[in-house]
C-alpha cells in the first residue's frame, strides 16, 4: 500500500523519534510503563504505515459489501438503512411483556427481541420442581402455544421480526411462533426474525443446554433444513461470541472461540447433506460491545473478514452471502457496575459506537441499572434514546467504516484476525468446537482471562470507575422492577386449566409420533409444529426428547 | 489446623458462573480447600454435599432473581438437618431491598456486585463457626 521509498525513509525517522522519546522519558516518564488494550493487550505509543506495510489494499481490506467484507456487509451500510434497534425484553407473563413490546415498538423500536424465563430455556414448565422461584425472572414464561399467542397479540407478525434466545428448545419455540403467525393468517415464508439455537455456546458459558453435544447439533441442522424450505427469510442461528466474552474471554478469544462454533454448525450441515449456499446466508453472529473502543471496532472487523475467508476457503461456497457476516451486537453487561449506575449510560454510549464503528446489522444497548436487577421501563427509554442520539446526531452512520487506513486500527484488526486463527487452529487439533468442550479446553481459556481480569480490578491496574476509584457514599438504588411472585402460581394454574381442555388424545398421539421421528434421522420439526398446535406443553415435547436423547453432563473445571 | 472447606453452589437454573468460578479461585488461592459444585443443584443437593463434604462455609452465586425462593429454602433446610456450625453466605444481583429479610431468614451475609474477592476471603475467616 505504501512506497518503498516513503518506508525507508519512515524507518529512519521512526528510529530517530524511539530515540528521542526514550530520552525525554527518562526526565518525564508516561503514565505508565505498559499501556494494555482491555483485553490485556499491549498497545504502543504509535502506529505507522510500517505496521500495516504488508497489506495489500484490495485483497485484505477492500471495498464494504465486498470480498472479504473487512469493511462491512453491506455497500452502502448504515446510509442505506440503519441497524436494527432491538432491545431485549420479556418478564413475568405473557401479558405484560406484550405490553412491553407495543411500547417499544410505539417508541421507535424497530424490532422485537424475547427474553425468556429460564424454565422455559431449559425445557421445564413453569410446575416443573427446578422451575421454582424462576418462573418470569429473567424473561417471560411460555409453556404452550397459549402463552404464544397473548404474547404476540395485537402484533401482525409479518411487519416486525423478531428474534428469540432461544437454543436447546429453538425448535419448539419456532414452531410456537409459526403457529400464532398461522393463526394471524399469514404464511411461515412471510416470517422475519432469528433463533439463537446456538447450543455450543450454552455449553461453554451460558448454561442453558439440555440434551448432548450430539443430538444437539442434530435438532439445529433440522431446523436448518425445515427453515430453507418453509421459512425461507429466518435466521437459523445466531452464533454468539457475547456470552463467551461475559464470560471473561477476550476480545480475540470471542472472536475465535464463535468461529470455531461456527465451523461445527456448518461441519454437521454439510455432514447432514446440505450444500453450504443454501444453508449459510441464514447463518448469522452475535458478538459484544466492550469499552475499549478501537479495539473491539477492530474485533468486530476482524471476525468479518476471518470468515468470510474460512466460508471461501474452507467451505468452498459460491455465493458471497454466504462469506458475509452478519451480526447483532449487545453492549456488555458485565462492564456495567451497581455502583454510580448513572455512569453506566457512558459505558454504553461508548460501547454503541463501537458497535455502529464496527458495522453492526442490530443493537441492543443495556440499561443503567442492570447491575442492579431488570432494567425498569425509564432506564430501557434511556439505552434506546442512547442508539437513536448516535444515529442522528452523532454523524457515524454517513459514511462505511470510518475508521478504515488508521494504522493502528489495521493493525489491530491484523492481530485479532491472526490470534483467533491460532484457537481456531488448536480447536481444529482438538477434534472440533464440541470435542473441545467436552475437553473443557473453551471453558478453560475463558476462566484463565476472567480471572487475570478479576485480579487487575482488584489490584487497581485496571481502573473501573466509580467502582475501585472515584468512589462515593451512595444511597441505595430505588424505583428497581421487581417480578410479582403470584406469576409463578398463575403460570402453574394455566397449566392445570390447558391440560382440562385440551384433546389429550392428540397430544398423546403427535408426542408419540414425535418420539419416533427422534429415534430415527427424520427431520423433528415437522412432529414439533403438530404437537405444539395440539397444545402439548414445552415441559411434555422436551421430556419426549429428553427420554430419547439422554442429557449433557457438564464437565465442571476450575 | 486443617484449611477452610467451603462449597461454592449454583442453585436453581441459573447458568451465569462467572462469579462462582472466580470466586472459588480467589477463595483457593487464598489457601482454602474449594469444592464447586456446578451448575443447576437443586437445595437438598447442595445442603448434601456440604453435610458430606463437611465444610466450614456455604458461598451460593445466585444472578436469577430467584433468591427469595431459594436462599431461604437452603437455611430451612440447614436448620431441619440440625446443622448450625456452617456459615452460609452469597452472592450475585441481589437487590438492596431484598438483603435486611434474606439475613432475617438465615443468610449470614451477602455480597453484591462489585465486591472485591478479598472482602469475602476476609469475612469468611473471621466469621467461620469453629
Amino acid at each position: 500500500m505504501f512506497r518503498e521509498d516513503v518506508l525507508s525513509d519512515l524507518k529512519e525517522e521512526k528510529k530517530k523519534f524511539d530515540e528521542k522519546t526514550e530520552k525525554l522519558l527518562e526526565k518525564r516518564p508516561e503514565r505508565k510503563k505498559v499501556f494494555n488494550s482491555g483485553s490485556g493487550e499491549e498497545v504502543k505509543r504509535v502506529y505507522t504505515p510500517l505496521d500495516i506495510q504488508e497489506m495489500n489494499y484490495n485483497d485484505d481490506i477492500g471495498l464494504p459489501g465486498e470480498y472479504p467484507f473487512t469493511r462491512g456487509a453491506y455497500g452502502s451500510m448504515h446510509r442505506g438503512r440503519l441497524w436494527t434497534m432491538r432491545m431485549y425484553a420479556g418478564f413475568a407473563t405473557a401479558e405484560e411483556s406484550n405490553k412491553r413490546y407495543k411500547y417499544l415498538v410505539e417508541q421507535g423500536s424497530s424490532g422485537l427481541s424475547v427474553a425468556f424465563d429460564l424454565p422455559t430455556q431449559i425445557g421445564y414448565d413453569s410446575n416443573h420442581e427446578l422451575a421454582n422461584g424462576e418462573v418470569g425472572k429473567v424473561g417471560v414464561a411460555i409453556d404452550s402455544l397459549k402463552d404464544m399467542e397473548v404474547l404476540f397479540g395485537g402484533i401482525p407478525l409479518d411487519k416486525v421480526s423478531t428474534s428469540m434466545t432461544i437454543n436447546a428448545p429453538a425448535g419448539v419455540l419456532l414452531a410456537m411462533y409459526i403457529a400464532v403467525a398461522e393463526k394471524q393468517g399469514i404464511s411461515p415464508d412471510k416470517l422475519r426474525g432469528t433463533i439463537q439455537n446456538d447450543i455450543l455456546k450454552e455449553y461453554i458459558a451460558r448454561g442453558t443446554y439440555i440434551y448432548p453435544t450430539k443430538p444437539s447439533m442434530r435438532l439445529i441442522t433440522d431446523i436448518f433444513e425445515y427453515c430453507s424450505e418453509n421459512v425461507p427469510q429466518w435466521n437459523t442461528i445466531s452464533i454468539s461470541g457475547y456470552h463467551i466474552r461475559e464470560a471473561g474471554s477476550t476480545a480475540a478469544q470471542e472472536v475465535g472461540f464463535t468461529i470455531a462454533d461456527g465451523i461445527a454448525y456448518v461441519e454437521a450441515a454439510l455432514k447432514a447433506g446440505l450444500d453450504v449456499d443454501a444453508f449459510a446466508p441464514r447463518l448469522s453472529f452475535f458478538f459484544n460491545a466492550h469499552n475499549d473502543l478501537l479495539e473491539e471496532v477492530a474485533k468486530f472487523r476482524a471476525a468479518r473478514r476471518l470468515w468470510a475467508k474460512i466460508m471461501k476457503e474452507r467451505f468452498g461456497a459460491k455465493n458471497p452471502k454466504s462469506m458475509t457476516m452478519k451480526f447483532h451486537t449487545q453492549t456488555g453487561g458485565s462492564t456495567l457496575t451497581a455502583q454510580q449506575p448513572e455512569n453506566n449510560i457512558v459505558r454504553v454510549t461508548i460501547q454503541t459506537l463501537a458497535a455502529v464503528l464496527g458495522g453492526t446489522q442490530s443493537l441492543h444497548t443495556n440499561s443503567k441499572d442492570e447491575a442492579l436487577a431488570l432494567p425498569s421501563e425509564d432506564s430501557v427509554r434511556t439505552a434506546l434514546r442512547t442508539q437513536q442520539v448516535v444515529a442522528h446526531e452523532s454523524g457515524i452512520t454517513n459514511t462505511a467504516d470510518p475508521l478504515a487506513g488508521s494504522y493502528f486500527i489495521e493493525s489491530k484488526t491484523n492481530e485479532i484476525e491472526k490470534a483467533a486463527l491460532e484457537y481456531i487452529e488448536k480447536i481444529d487439533d482438538l477434534g472440533g468446537a464440541p470435542e473441545a468442550i467436552n475437553k473443557g479446553y473453551i471453558q478453560q481459556e475463558i476462566m484463565d482471562a476472567a480471572y487475570t481480569y478479576q485480579k487487575e480490578v482488584e489490584t487497581n491496574e485496571r481502573v473501573i470507575v466509580g467502582m475501585n476509584k472515584f468512589q462515593i457514599d451512595e444511597k441505595p438504588p430505588t424505583g428497581l422492577l421487581k417480578v410479582d411472585p403470584a406469576v409463578e402460581a398463575k403460570q402453574v394454574k394455566q397449566i392445570d386449566d390447558l391440560k382440562e381442555l385440551r384433546d389429550s388424545k392428540e397430544v398423546e398421539t403427535t408426542l408419540e409420533n414425535l418420539k419416533t421421528a427422534c429415534e430415527t434421522d427424520e427431520n423433528v420439526m415437522p412432529y414439533i409444529l403438530k404437537a405444539v398446535k395440539a397444545y402439548a406443553t414445552l415441559g411434555e415435547i422436551s421430556d419426549v426428547m429428553r427420554e430419547v436423547f439422554g442429557e449433557y453432563q457438564q464437565s465442571v473445571k476450575l | 489446623m486443617r484449611p477452610i472447606r467451603v462449597l461454592v453452589a449454583k442453585p436453581g437454573l441459573d447458568g451465569h458462573d462467572r462469579g462462582a468460578k472466580v470466586i472459588a479461585r480467589a477463595l483457593r488461592d487464598a489457601g482454602m480447600e474449594v469444592i464447586y459444585t456446578g451448575l443447576r443443584q437443586t437445595v437438598n443437593q447442595i445442603v448434601n454435599a456440604a453435610i458430606q463434604e463437611d465444610v466450614d462455609c456455604i458461598a451460593v452465586s445466585i444472578l436469577s432473581g430467584a433468591h427469595e425462593t431459594l436462599l431461604p429454602k437452603i437455611a430451612n433446610l440447614l436448620k431441619e438437618e440440625g446443622v448450625d456450625d456452617i456459615l452460609f453466605i452469597a452472592g450475585g444481583v441481589i437487590p438492596e431491598d431484598d438483603i435486611p429479610s434474606l439475613k432475617e431468614r438465615g443468610v449470614a451475609e451477602i455480597f453484591t456486585p462489585g465486591t472485591p474477592t478479598t472482602v469475602t476471603i476476609d469475612y469468611i475467616k473471621e466469621n467461620i463457626r469453629r
